[in-house]
C-alpha cells in the first residue's frame, strides 16, 4: 500500500468554533494513475476533503499521506514545495488573471519551482498545446469561451507535470458540450499518466468515470470502481 | 520511493526577478488605486525636493553673490552719543581710513538732508518720491561692485557740473529710463548720465540720485562730512581693520561710530529664510507620512480582495514567505513609483522657480537618494503588515467552501 499517491487513515477536519465535522474519519487510498470521482450534496464534505488531498490543509486527527509523504507532520514549506512539484489544481471558476494572455497565465503554474522565465514559457506553450489551444496562445480569458478557460486553467495545472490533478467542479461552470469536452481531456492526461480526483455534481459525468467515491455528512458511503477490463 | 526522495530535494523557489514580476503585475491590474494612492507619496516627496532645491537654489545664488562681491566690504557710519546726539564723521575720516595699512580702497558718500529731487520743477515738492540726494566719492562704484544699468559713472570733469547718476530704484521712481533725461535737483536742472544696477551690498544707494563732491561743495555748501564711509581690505584682515576703524574715523569718541558689514546682513537674511524652510519641509514630512498612510491604506484592502488569489499562489506552490515578499514588493513599487514621480516633479519645480528667478539650480544629490530612501522605508513600513495579513491567508481559500 505505500505505492499510493493518496493514503488517508482515518481523517477528520473540525471547522470553526464550536466544532462542525467536515470530514468524519475518513480512510482512502488511491493508487497512482486512477481517475477517481467524489460525488455528494453540498455540505457533504467534499472540498474540505479535498483541501487536505491537495495538502492545502491539515487533518484535525488521523493521518494524511500524499506522494508518500505525511502531511500532517509537514512543515509549510515543505507543503508548499508538494504543491508546487507534485500537485496540479483546477477550479471551478479558474482563477486565471483577467487582463493577462494564455500564454502569460500558464507560466504561473512553474512560478514557485524557480524556473526561469524563458523556459516556463516555452513549457507554457507546450502545455497549451497539450490542451488544444494552441491556436489561442495571445487570447485573454475575456477572449475565450468557458470551456477554452478551463483548459487554460488545466494547462497551468499541468504545466509542471504534477503526479497528482485535483479538479474542484471543472465542469461546474460550463455548459453540457464544453463541460464534456474538459472532461475528455481530463481522461485523456488521466490516460497518460496522471493521477486524477475531480469532485462533481454531475450524475452522468460521474459515470464516465472509473472510480465514484460517495460522501455524506462527512463521510464516505460508497466507493464504487468499475471493473476495469 | 524514488519521488518521494526527489519531492524532499526540491523546496519552493521564487527568483528574485519574479518577485518584481508579481508585484508589478498586482499594480498594473489596479491602475487607478495605484495613481490616485502613488499620487499621496508624490506630493510629499515633491514638496519636500522643491522645498529644500529652492532654498539650497536661494544658497547657491547668494553664495555666487557674495563670491562677487566679496565678503571684504566693511561700511562706517556715524552713531548716536551717549547722551542721544545724533553724530557725524569728521570731514577728513577717508583720508585716514585710507592711512590704515591694511586697508586697500575707500570710499564715501554723504547724504545731503536739505536737498531733494523731483521729475522737473512743476512736481509738487512735498512729493519727493523717498530719493536721497547724495554726494558721492569716483571711486564708490568700483569699490562697490556695481555696474551700470546705463549710461556712465561721475568722472573728474562731470563731478563738477550738475550731472547725476540714479540708483536703479531711483530711476525706476522718478521714470528715467535713459541718460541724457533732465531732472530738476535742488534748484537746479540735472542732466542723468547713468543708471546704477542693484547694489546688494549697499541697497540704500539705490534708491539715492549721487551727485560729484565738487558740485555739492560748490552749490550746496556740503561741508565734506561723509555720511557713510566703505572700505575694502585683504579677506584675512577684516577682522584687525573693523577694530582699528572707529578710532581711527575718530579718536575722540571711537564709540560715536558704527561699523558694520553688510555681506553678513545679506546672509542673516539668507538664514531667516532658511528657518523658513525648515517649516515647509515639516509640512512636506506630514504630507509623506499621509501618503504613506494612503499606500498602507491601498495594500490592506488589496489583501482582502485577493484572497482568492492568494489561495491560487498557495495552491501554485507559493510558501507564506513568497507571499509576503509579494505583497511587500508590491507596496515598495508603489511607494518608490510615488517617490520617483514626486522627485522628478519637486525638481521640476525648482527649475522652473529658479529659471524664474534667474539663479543657479542647485538641488543637492543627498537630497534625491533621501528622498527615495525615505519611500523605500514607508513603502517597507506601509506594506509590512498587509504583507503579514497575506501570508496569513488560508490556502484554502482559493476553493469554494
Amino acid at each position: 500500500m505505500n505505492d499510493s499517491v493518496i493514503e488517508l487513515d482515518r481523517v477528520v477536519r473540525d471547522h470553526g468554533n464550536p466544532p462542525v465535522r467536515a470530514v468524519d474519519h475518513v480512510s482512502l487510498s488511491v493508487a497512482p494513475g486512477e481517475f477517481a470521482a467524489i460525488v455528494g450534496p453540498s455540505g457533504s464534505g467534499k472540498s474540505s476533503l479535498l483541501n487536505i488531498i491537495g495538502t492545502l490543509d491539515r487533518p484535525t486527527s488521523g493521518r494524511a499521506r500524499v506522494d508518500g509523504r505525511d502531511v500532517g507532520a509537514m512543515s509549510d514549506a515543505a507543503l508548499s514545495a508538494l504543491r508546487a512539484y507534485r500537485i496540479g489544481f483546477v477550479f471551478q471558476q479558474f482563477h486565471l488573471a483577467l487582463g493577462v494572455s494564455a500564454v502569460d497565465n500558464v507560466p504561473d503554474g512553474l512560478l514557485y519551482t524557480g524556473t526561469p522565465r524563458a523556459e516556463r514559457r516555452r513549457r507554457a506553450v507546450a502545455s497549451l498545446t497539450r490542451v488544444g489551444l494552441a491556436g489561442r496562445l495571445h487570447h485573454k480569458p475575456d477572449q475565450l469561451s468557458g470551456g477554452e478557460r478551463q483548459r487554460v486553467a488545466i494547462a497551468r495545472a499541468i504545466v509542471s507535470d504534477p503526479a497528482l490533478l485535483l479538479a474542484d467542479e471543472p465542469t461546474g461552470n460550463l455548459d453540457q458540450r464544453s463541460g464534456a469536452g474538459v472532461m475528455e481531456l481530463l481522461q485523456e492526461l488521466n490516460e497518460m499518466g496522471t493521477t486524477v480526483m475531480m469532485i462533481t455534481h454531475d450524475v452522468r459525468l460521474a459515470e464516465r468515470i472509473p472510480r465514484r467515491i460517495s460522501m455524506r455528512d462527512g463521510q464516505i458511503v460508497a466507493d464504487d470502481r468499475e471493473v476495469t477490463v | 520511493m524514488s519521488h518521494g526522495e526527489r519531492t524532499h530535494a526540491r523546496r519552493s523557489r521564487l527568483l528574485y526577478p519574479d518577485v518584481y514580476r508579481v508585484g508589478a503585475a498586482g499594480l498594473r491590474a489596479r491602475p487607478t488605486r495605484v495613481i490616485l494612492s502613488a499620487l499621496g507619496i508624490a506630493i510629499g516627496i515633491a514638496a519636500m525636493i522643491a522645498v529644500v532645491g529652492i532654498s539650497t537654489s536661494s544658497r547657491a545664488r547668494l553664495n555666487d553673490q557674495l563670491a562677487a562681491l566679496g565678503t571684504n566690504l566693511l561700511t562706517t557710519q556715524p552713531g548716536t552719543s551717549i547722551d542721544g546726539q545724533d553724530t557725524t564723521l569728521p570731514a577728513d575720516s577717508p583720508g585716514k581710513v585710507g592711512l590704515i595699512g591694511k586697508v586697500t580702497k575707500v570710499g564715501a558718500v554723504a547724504t545731503l538732508r536739505s536737498v531733494d529731487v523731483y521729475r522737473s520743477r512743476l512736481i509738487d515738492p512735498n512729493n519727493t518720491s523717498g530719493i536721497d540726494v547724495r554726494a558721492a566719492d569716483l571711486d564708490l562704484l568700483g569699490l562697490l561692485g556695481g555696474r551700470l544699468r546705463e549710461g556712465t559713472w561721475l568722472t573728474k570733469v562731470t563731478a563738477n557740473y550738475p550731472t547725476v547718476v540714479l540708483g536703479g530704484i531711483a530711476a525706476d521712481r522718478l521714470g528715467i529710463v535713459s541718460p541724457g533725461s533732465q531732472i530738476w535737483l535742488g534748484d537746479t536742472q540735472f542732466t542723468v548720465i547713468g543708471i546704477l544696477g542693484a547694489l546688494p551690498l549697499a541697497p540704500d544707494l539705490d534708491s539715492s540720485a549721487l551727485i560729484g563732491e565738487a558740485y555739492a561743495t560748490a552749490r550746496f555748501d556740503w561741508d565734506g562730512k561723509p555720511t557713510t564711509l566703505y572700505e575694502r581690505s585683504a579677506d584675512a584682515d577684516v577682522g584687525a581693520v573693523r577694530d582699528l576703524l572707529p578710532r581711527t574715523v575718530n579718536p575722540e569718541n571711537p564709540e560715536n561710530v558704527d561699523v558694520s558689514r553688510p555681506s553678513d546682513a545679506l546672509a542673516a537674511k539668507n538664514a531667516a529664510d532658511l528657518t523658513f524652510t525648515g517649516l515647509l519641509v515639516g509640512l512636506g514630512s506630514v504630507a509623506l507620512l499621509v501618503g504613506g498612510i494612503g499606500v498602507a491604506n491601498t495594500m490592506v484592502i488589496s489583501v482582502l480582495e485577493r484572497r482568492h488569489e492568494i489561495g491560487l499562489r498557495r495552491s501554485l506552490g507559493a510558501t507564506r514567505g513568497h507571499i509576503r515578499i509579494q505583497f511587500l514588493a508590491e507596496a515598495l513599487l508603489l511607494s518608490a513609483l510615488g517617490g520617483v514621480v514626486g522627485a522628478a516633479v519637486g525638481f521640476g519645480a525648482v527649475a522652473v522657480f529658479a529659471r524664474v528667478n534667474g539663479w543657479p539650480i542647485a538641488v543637492p544629490p543627498a537630497i534625491f537618494a533621501a528622498g527615495i530612501g525615505a519611500t523605500l522605508l514607508i513603502g517597507a513600513v506601509a506594506g509590512l503588515y498587509p504583507a503579514i495579513r497575506a501570508a496569513r491567508t488560508p490556502p484554502t481559500a482559493s476553493l469554494n467552501a
